[in-house]
């Protein structure tokens, strides 16, 4: 049994940005850009020099809205029939607006965007319709220069707290957060007028293939910290039931094909080595086909380059190597892998959410306001679809810049004590025990359990007996014992990943129909059913304590789709291998 | 409930005679995301102390003498 002193330290600061990865650190600067007289403070469960999903860079921009290659009102037509028409098209096109002004930003702050002979950027083409992919070889230095950034603007770091849960005072308004310091078992509260939770997917969902808690797509420090947070603090999330599953390498957790490979003439191909899929650009429906493949006669499915010329293949394997999923090589060197010699075994990941990738998020308007006052949410949580690591930015931007408005107006809410109490009571409780059932059995179980009951193909008595599952891990919550601090971190994550497990069975049971492909395939009504189900699910927090579903419009679009366009994204299956 | 403990090979690899970490260094643990690697204070040498690895590389490539060396988890090689 560890003892640990809480000693009711109150914090106090204008704008919380919770969490300091991609969004975060371009929220804080941004907001003091805007208002050099507040108190800005990025609170990082790890250490904002190498956090988040671009801790080792990124290889390049998957949606960028450049003058000459694209314009923002075909931007928002792509991503809208990408999304299954299922979008808030004014925050989509908030987005596209502010696209080329962030590239440029982005390279004036030293970022290494590919250009041509010219010096115009090498956009090249993925998507469906448009182009939008700007290749960043030498995207490792990412977090170094946002560093840079936080430190010039004066803002102030916070590394290794994470946030438990928010405060809101007694109008329902952001009021502050509950800390924990996951080396000593500290706890805090800090007050703030405004909070942008910037705190990325729930990465931890869905168990890998390979059984190994961490081995997952996201950085498994993002396990879903923001989506349970904002939900206890009665925000709308959205479209919870579009989950996010990527095709990945089998056994290893790093994206490779669209984005690099697929501008330089890879492609993901069957066990014959042939095509099957148009476009590779990710999306629900070209994960339904690439399943299809994986689980059919001519699977499983591959990343084809062994056609490639010999120089082809180094500047794949060099950007491939040395950008955002760097141990790469060594994984291929184990296995005797050389992309010349034969195509890569590939599959798909685990389920998660994500907004960056899909569409599943906490509920944002073209402000990056959530329901809750004060309460702002961008990056892979805010539910703005497909917006990546570009998207990460621009929402970063706006929601600093609106936090920063809102606070000229907002004073600071009033947090009960009584609310402090109970909530560190809850936080430390598994470190106040002698033994029990550690952090590690409980989040295996309950992601295992994900696995077997809420991955797609989606099969309503599954959901309802992994819900009977989930109700029975959360009874033995009182036994959860953490031997030190770094445990204690474990048992609030697995918390979060419990809340977000319980949300995505809801809210895929509720939306009757089959969306998005694979992410939302509902085997018991397979079809799309648009007279009934063209509307956003949103999720909140019911009186009872359990997750409540409702339907949303859809807004009136902005960008009107053409009737041929609105099947780009159907017809992906190569005609020659239905 | 009582507890077993249960040994596990750990990805992360620190050559012990490399690592100045007895000199006051702390970079690798500074960097991890997931926060697993520690200081053997008695060694003067980091090692991983908890089996949470992403592979994800800070640790080895900021390490200013290269004692570090990140393997593939053994579950996933």
């Amino acid at each position: 049994m560890t003892h640990t002193t809480s000693d009711n330290q109150i914090l106090e600061t204008d704008i919380l940005v919770i969490g300091g990865g991609t969004a975060g650190p371009m929220a804080a600067v941004r907001a003091r850009q805007k208002n050099p007289d507040l108190r800005v403070t990025v609170l990082e469960k790890a250490n904002v020099k190498r956090s988040g999903a671009i801790s080792m860079g990124m290889d390049g921009l998957n949606n960028a809205v450049i003058p000459g290659h694209a314009t923002p009102e075909q931007y928002v037509k792509e991503i809208t029939i990408a999304n299954d028409g299922i979008v808030n098209q004014k925050t989509v096109m908030a987005y596209a607006q502010r696209s080329f002004d962030m590239i440029n930003l982005l390279d004036e702050w030293g970022v290494k965007f590919e250009k041509d002979e010219t010096g115009d950027y090498n956009v090249k083409k993925v998507h469906h319709m448009g182009t939008y992919v700007l290749p960043m070889p030498e995207g490792h230095h990412m977090k170094k220069i946002l560093y840079r950034q936080l430190r010039r603007h004066r803002v102030q770091v916070v590394n290794r707290y994470m946030a438990t849960r928010l405060y809101t005072d007694k109008d329902g308004r952001i009021a502050g957060a509950s800390l924990l310091n996951p080396r000593t078992a500290e706890v805090a509260t800090i007050k703030a007028k405004a909070v942008i939770l910037c705190t990325g997917a729930a990465g931890r969902l869905g168990l890998p293939s390979s059984g190994y808690l961490f081995g997952t797509y996201e950085n498994p420090t993002n396990a879903g910290d923001g989506y349970s947070m904002a939900y206890h603090a009665g925000a709308e999330l959205s479209g919870i039931e579009c989950y996010q599953i990527n095709p990945l390498i089998k056994d290893y957790n790093g994206p490779a094909c669209a984005y690099v490979t697929g501008p330089m003439g890879g492609y993901t191909a069957n066990a014959h080595g042939n095509r099957f899929i148009e476009c590779d650009y990710w999306s629900g429906q070209m994960m339904l086909e690439f399943y299809r493949e994986l689980e059919g006669g001519k699977g499983p499915v591959f990343l084809k380059l062994d056609h490639l010329a010999e120089e082809t293949v180094r500047e794949i394997e060099t950007i491939l190597h040395s950008n955002e999923r760097p141990s790469r090589g060594r994984f291929h060197q184990h296995r005797n892998t050389n992309y010349r010699e034969k195509m890569v075994e590939m599959h798909i990941s685990e389920i998660g959410l994500c907004s960056g990738h899909s569409a599943s998020g906490v509920w944002i308007d073209e402000n990056a306001r959530t329901t809750v006052p004060g309460l702002y949410a961008a990056g892979d949580l805010g539910s703005v679809p497909h917006n990546y690591m570009l998207g990460a930015f621009v929402y970063g931007a706006i929601a600093g810049e609106d936090a920063s408005d809102y606070c000229s107006d907002a004073g600071f809410g009033e947090i009960s004590s009584e609310d402090i109490g109970t909530e560190q009571q809850r936080i430390l409780a598994p470190l106040h025990r002698t033994d029990g059932i550690s952090p590690y059995q409980m989040e295996y179980k309950i992601r295992r359990m994900v696995n077997d009951y809420l991955q797609p193909p989606k099969v309503p008595k599954k959901m309802e007996i992994g819900l009977e599952r989930f109700r029975e891990i959360r009874e033995d919550l009182p036994l959860l014992y953490a031997q030190d601090p770094h445990e204690l971190m474990r048992a609030n994550e697995l918390q979060f990943i419990l809340d977000c497990a319980e949300m995505a069975a809801h809210a895929s049971l509720y939306r009757k129909e089959s969306r998005w492909g694979l992410y939302h395939y509902r085997v018991d009504y397979p079809e799309t059913n648009n007279d009934e189900w063209f509307c956003h699910v949103q999720t909140v927090k019911g009186a009872g304590g359990d997750p409540e579903c409702f339907k949303r419009e859809v807004e009136p679009y902005i960008v009107e789709l053409d009737d041929e366009e609105k099947d780009a994204y159907r017809k992906l299956r190569v005609a020659s291998t239905n | 409930m009582p507890l077993a403990k249960i040994s596990m090979s750990v990805p992360v690899v620190v050559n012990a005679e490399a690592c100045i970490a007895g000199k006051g260094c702390t970079v690798c643990v500074d960097v991890c995301p997931l926060d697993v690697l520690a200081i053997d204070k008695a060694l003067g040498a980091a090692y991983m102390k908890y089996d949470e690895c992403w592979y994800c590389l800070p640790c080895e490539a900021d390490c200013p003498t290269n004692a570090i060396t990140v393997n593939i988890p053994y579950l996933l090689r």
